[in-house]
């Protein structure tokens, strides 16, 4: 009895102990989860709080008179004398109608670091299209250069390092109230490719050079993946190639991604003489990574598909071929896009392989074709972010923004198209 | 005629081809009393003239736009005065790009020596030979075939079992295609490594403590050797993943624990979906956040404290890559823990155990194989992960295991050494493809192995 009594004693004093213990347990794991959501969070929160203002451009709007001795240019159609000509000066001029105070010519030059450097070439541009306006007055908007952008912009971070002298940036203050600075949307991000500064550069050059890749990625992967899962669920007869077959396709879901830029190097470029940064090229690499996840995820909804649909329609006289192609693979399609979206997005999302193909090369002209040097979204955001200029790195950040606003769409796409059109047996 | 215009013509040639065996199988059918006296539908043989149309022709226009430049490069060259023939791969590759820029006239063919502009003037008849050439040949095909299978509109004939065994034959051939993935992959980087090792000897790369791949432009320079010790990316490689792994291991199975065991249906049908957002995240996103704000964050930490870290330290790399494989260690956990009998939970409670007693008493030895199995993927996914660390970790290859120093992995010098022009015969640059072989050779056993262990260990519940 008294054995009895101490044992129901000790459980009764351990209690105590071990109810500790789970409640620790416990909190480890809202731990645990709390610490990959914070995680979560403080990503997107810090590329937030870096790019928000790269959707914004800083511009410096002047009535510039295109004086033609000042330029040294009577006739803008002349080609000779275009190339001669200093298409800078008058808009220092007019500059320096704005703040009064520089007046030397080492100030005027102070003046001039505050524009683009395409400030010249906008003029020119203007006055080989329109050469009447040789003599006249016009409103021009200038983009400003980096470091008046950055002192604009980012004053107050301790981040950035403000690259103007103090009485430039008394001088930019200035303009700030007199509305000659200003800053507005950044129309530019979206309209232009690459540039080596950053008030010019834009995405549009990457977002239509992914464009192109995830087309040929889709044309490839989306009707072969298809085509292999059908066969490995339908026709396969059960052995040893099917199963070799199956263990290849599992490994390859796992192969690191830059071992197929590897493949696409030393297959596509240096075997069939394929060019190098091509939309083509970087999309056959992908197609051939994504293959795997649609087959796999392609193999899952067939096999969803109940054995009485495949019955009924044998049972009434079609081959196998029409109970493939009429029932099942109609019935499974819902589960295949879901997959296939998905493989997209990680495909749209990869950088690794395209490094190896030369898709990092520095293009300024949007891509017009699926043979034109390209390079895609992600690529892009490396490039600047490892760009050493101050204003690049908001750019890049502006550009995850952008690319996960595609891949989000396209997982919801993918999760809406789930809830909407799968069939539960 | 360019490759990309070709491919939509042989389409546009295979959908008259189907139209016109459409209109002639009823055609054939209408004097024997309609199309249920012919053996297959019309359907069936005007698909059967697509395929005979598009088939043979694409075959032709693959294999002839895949070696033309091959060929053509081959004809150029050995075309050349015989004195100046190329001594090397890395010659001929640049008196093949002069050629080309000549030809393609972004250089002036007065600026190069007279053999190389005649080369251009033979490149460019080439080019436009081969090109119209092509474009005939596989027009005809597509011609022929389609007139071959016109000729076999016939009632006896039973068009829907041909096409559909060249059906079945596509899909088999679209399988395949994964072990032909596999095959390209092994045989293009094991060609490359053989003759890597031609140059490097294979116990010198496989054992040697130092890497510098700098080989000397010219002989005679000083301090060019080169060296093609791999440990020491090996040893960054390791270290970059145990930091991940430390972080993604505990975070991850805590997490799974917590999900599968105690949280309600709710609150996991919401955070798991958040959690797995992870994995989906771009990894180039991954490493813009590394470089750009953990690592300076690390590097005024460990200055605060009194230490010394790199801007570039494999602490901040592995930190991050640790956040992302989270996603990989949970998943999976979480699948093996749910896939636990419920008896044995049962069975543990009604002994008078608490929750975390069953859990940790009970239910991880039990999953024990496939949480292994988890861990083994995610550390494979952590050996492979490429711009996280390229971005944030640095490309000294310091023999080193403290985490607040620069390290380099593998990929990185993969990444490195390959991007932008490069040689085909330095031993810089096919030293990218022995790490490439390398790695993939560790991946696969590292998955292998987790494949295994996790398959087994399904069975002993199933």
């Amino acid at each position: 009895m008294t054995d009895q009594r101490s044992q129901a004693e000790i459980v009764r004093n351990s209690l105590k102990h071990r109810y500790r213990k789970e409640r620790r347990f416990r909190l480890y794991g809202i731990l645990a989860i709390f610490i990959a959501l914070a995680s979560l969070f403080t990503l997107f929160a810090d590329i937030i709080s870096k790019g928000y203002t790269g959707f914004v451009k800083t511009t410096i709007t002047l009535d510039v008179t295109l004086d033609s001795e000042m330029m040294y240019l009577d006739d803008p159609t002349d080609e000779d004398q275009r190339s001669m000509a200093d298409f800078v000066a008058p808009i220092i001029a007019a500059l320096q109608e704005q703040v009064p105070e520089a007046n030397s010519a080492g100030e005027k030059r102070e003046l001039g670091r505050f524009l683009g450097t395409f400030a010249a070439s906008e003029v020119r541009d203007l006055l080989i299209k329109n050469p009447d306006l040789l003599n006249t007055t016009q409103t021009i908007e200038f983009p400003a250069h980096d470091r008046v952008s950055v002192y604009v912009k980012h004053a107050d971070n301790p981040r950035y390092s403000i690259q103007l002298s103090e009485q430039q940036q008394r001088w930019v203050d200035e303009l700030l109230e007199k509305g000659v600075i200003d800053t507005s949307f950044n129309d530019v991000l979206f309209s232009r490719g690459d540039s080596r500064e950053p008030a010019n550069a834009g995405v549009l050059g990457a977002i239509v050079g992914s464009l192109l890749t995830m087309l040929v990625t889709l044309a490839i992967s989306f009707p072969m993946g298809i085509a292999a899962a059908v066969y490995l669920e339908e026709f396969a007869p059960q052995n040893k190639l099917t199963d070799f077959i199956e263990v290849n396709i599992n490994n390859l879901a796992a192969v690191p991604s830059i071992i197929f830029g590897l493949l696409g190097l030393a297959v596509f470029i240096n075997l069939f003489g394929m060019p190098r940064s091509v939309p083509v090229v970087g999309g056959l690499v992908l197609s051939l990574m994504t293959l795997p996840t649609i087959i796999i995820s392609s193999r899952a909804a067939i096999k969803s598909v109940p054995p009485s649909v495949r019955e009924a329609a044998e049972g009434v006289g079609a081959s196998k071929m029409q109970v493939v192609l009429h029932h099942v693979v109609p019935l499974a399609m819902p589960g295949m896009l879901t997959g296939s979206i998905i493989g997209m997005a990680q495909a749209l999302g990869e950088t690794a392989p395209l490094l190896l193909i030369g898709m990092v090369a520095f293009i300024v002209d949007v891509p017009d074709g699926f043979f034109s040097s390209a390079t895609v979204l992600p690529v892009q955001v490396y490039l600047w972010a490892s760009s050493s200029e101050q204003g690049f790195v908001e750019l890049a950040s502006a550009a995850i923004m952008v690319l996960l606003t595609f891949m989000i769409s396209m997982n919801a796409l993918a999760i809406w198209l789930r809830k909407r059109l799968e069939r539960r047996w | 005629m360019q490759t990309a215009n070709l491919l939509p013509l042989v389409l546009v040639l295979a959908v008259v081809a189907y139209g016109l065996a459409y209109m002639r199988s009823r055609a054939v059918a209408a004097p024997l009393g309609g199309i249920r006296n012919l053996k297959a539908l019309p359907f069936y043989y005007a698909a059967r003239a697509a395929l005979w149309c598009a088939i043979p022709a694409l075959i032709v226009l693959a294999v002839w736009a895949g070696f033309e430049g091959k060929v053509i490069q081959g004809i150029v060259i050995a075309s050349l005065p015989q004195d100046t023939w190329p001594e090397s791969a890395g010659q001929a590759s640049l008196i093949l790009s002069q050629i080309s820029n000549v030809a393609a006239g972004s250089l002036d063919p007065e600026f190069v020596p007279e053999h190389i502009a005649g080369a251009a003037s033979l490149l460019e008849a080439m080019q436009d030979k081969s090109g119209n050439f092509k474009a005939i040949l596989v027009v005809l095909i597509a011609v022929l075939g389609a007139t071959f299978a016109w000729t076999r509109v016939a009632p006896h004939i039973n068009a829907r079992k041909n096409v559909e065994t060249t059906l079945r034959r596509i899909f088999f051939v679209c399988a395949a295609l994964a072990v032909l993935t596999t095959a390209g992959i092994v045989f293009s980087v094991f060609l490359e490594t053989v003759r890597f090792f031609d140059r490097v000897p294979i116990t010198e790369f496989l054992f040697g403590t130092s890497w510098s791949p700098q080989t000397a432009l010219r002989v005679d320079q000083v301090g060019s050797e080169g060296a093609f010790g791999v440990i020491p990316l090996f040893t960054g490689t390791l270290l970059i993943s145990a930091i991940a792994l430390l972080v993604a291991v505990p975070v991850g199975l805590m997490s799974a624990i917590y999900l599968s065991e105690y949280a309600s249906k709710r609150m996991r049908s919401t955070i798991k979906p958040v959690l797995e957002m992870l994995a989906g995240i771009p990894t180039v996103v991954y490493g813009f956040f590394a470089a750009l704000t953990v690592a300076p964050f690390i590097r005024d930490l460990a200055a605060i404290v009194g230490l010394e870290a790199s801007s570039q330290s494999a602490l901040a790399a592995g930190l991050v890559m640790g956040i992302m494989i989270v996603p990989f260690v949970s998943s999976l956990s979480d699948d093996v823990i749910s896939a636990v009998p419920q008896t044995m939970r049962d069975a543990s409670l009604a002994l008078g155990a608490t929750q975390s007693e069953t859990m940790k008493k009970v239910i991880i030895p039990a999953a024990l194989p496939g949480i292994i199995g988890s861990i083994l993927l995610a550390a494979s996914r952590a050996i492979g992960e490429t711009m996280i660390v390229v971005m944030a970790a640095g490309l000294a290859a310091n023999l080193t295991a403290n985490p607040l120093e620069s390290v380099t992995t593998v990929t990185v010098q993969i990444a490195t050494l390959l991007v932008g022009d490069q040689e085909f015969d330095s031993a810089k640059t096919l030293s990218a493809f022995a790490l490439g072989l390398l790695l993939f050779i560790v991946t696969l056993l590292l998955n292998v192995l987790a494949l295994k262990i996790v398959r087994k260990y399904r069975e002993q519940y199933d």
